[in-house]
């Protein structure tokens, strides 16, 4: 008895040894299998769609969208992307790169904002034509640093609003986003989870969205990833462009300032 | 109609290498919608390439590839100018070519 539980004991530590380089190495093919995939990311080829859309002239005033303002000034595209959200003077709001989006075509193109975001994501066999202009929108700030200082007090607020969000514990599991992305060296499954309270985590993340999500078939806004973060916590799930959304982008980028982003990216 | 392509080729030292990636569904067949019913078949079934007309690239491509497809392959000759185009065609008779110059 006693040397069958010694046995037992010894194959318990041997397990553990090898659970803990069969980790390491599962780390490093999941970094190589990145690296396989990146040569060619399908998220090129809906970048390459959401140029030609930025350039058609669509909607009922049949404008293109080249006149559109994401901050930098009307058509300015280089960099935009990575000092955005911020404060617009002509709506007077904190406005993210897909809510600024929806505002030009809006106002350029005569959509009403129904039709505008009624297809904000795609499904199979339903494409997504936001998502294919934010693809190249964030591409555009390939190699730009991010840049979101929120000096204005309205974004000052509202990077205080996303923080108050990131740790508040609420709905059916007391959750809050602090619970998974404020330690360091945590994981879910074989997940790295990310530090998002340091530059270098909340760099990690923001830099590389839009991305291609290869379990998804499709490249997922920054939008789209914060909203189902929500669901995945059980939260009610905001509605698209919200405030709420907003404001922990704010607070994220602002983490992120000086990260240089790598547009668009793939991921799992 | 099917959207572009994205094709990359160079020259370096007598061998041409070209890296396409393909915007494609290609549905197996064996997928089914969230009514339960099929996701009929609609997959890429020819892929070639031409350098300056000739023919360098000939793939039979079937369900068990990716959706849009990734295909990366290296040949001898090109310099930089060369045309290079590639073509595809899929189960339901859709085509696709695009061209680019070798860089």
């Amino acid at each position: 008895m006693r040397t069958r539980l010694h046995a037992l004991v010894a194959t318990v530590a041997l397990g553990i040894g090898g659970t803990a380089v069969a980790q390491g190495s599962t780390m490093d093919e999941i970094a190589k299998y990145r690296e396989m995939l990146a040569d060619g990311n399908p998220a090129e080829l809906l970048e390459m769609k959401g140029e030609a859309l930025w350039k058609k002239p669509r909607g009922p005033r049949s404008a293109s969208l080249e006149q559109c303002d994401m901050g930098l000034g009307p058509g300015k595209l280089e960099g935009a992307y990575a000092q955005l959200p911020r404060y617009f003077a002509d709506t007077k709001k904190v406005m993210d790169a897909e809510s600024r989006l929806v505002h030009c075509m809006m106002t350029l193109q005569g959509f009403s904002e129904t039709e505008a975001t009624k297809n904000w994501f795609s499904k199979p066999g339903q494409d997504s034509d936001i998502e294919a202009l934010i693809t190249y929108i964030g591409g555009q700030s390939n190699g730009a640093k991010i840049n979101v200082p929120a000096r204005h007090p309205e974004e000052a607020r509202m990077a205080k609003v996303g923080e108050y969000i990131f740790y508040r514990r609420s709905g059916p599991q007391d959750f809050s986003c602090a619970i998974c992305h404020g330690q360091e060296g945590k994981r879910i499954r074989l997940q790295d989870l990310g530090k998002l309270t340091s530059q270098a985590g909340a760099g990690a993340a923001m830099s590389t969205w839009p991305s291609y999500r290869v379990s998804q078939g499709a490249v997922w806004t920054m939008q789209r990833r914060l909203i189902d973060c929500m669901r995945q916590a059980r939260w009610p799930e905001p509605s698209y462009l919200a405030d709420s959304i907003i404001a922990l982008e704010v607070f994220l980028q602002k983490t992120a300032s000086g990260t240089v982003m790598q547009t668009p990216g793939i991921k799992r | 109609m099917a959207d572009p392509m994205k094709i990359r080729a160079s020259a370096k030292e007598g061998v041409t290498e070209v890296k396409v990636l393909m915007s494609h569904e290609m549905e197996t067949g064996q997928r089914k919608d969230s009514s339960g019913n099929l996701v009929p078949a609609h997959f890429i079934t020819e892929v070639t390439a031409e350098h300056n007309g000739k023919q360098v690239l000939a793939a039979q491509f079937g369900t068990a590839i990716s959706k849009n497809p990734y295909l990366a392959f290296k040949f001898k000759g090109g310099a930089k100018g060369d045309k290079l185009a590639v073509s595809w065609v899929d189960s339901k008779g859709d085509k696709r070519s695009d061209e680019v110059l070798i860089g």
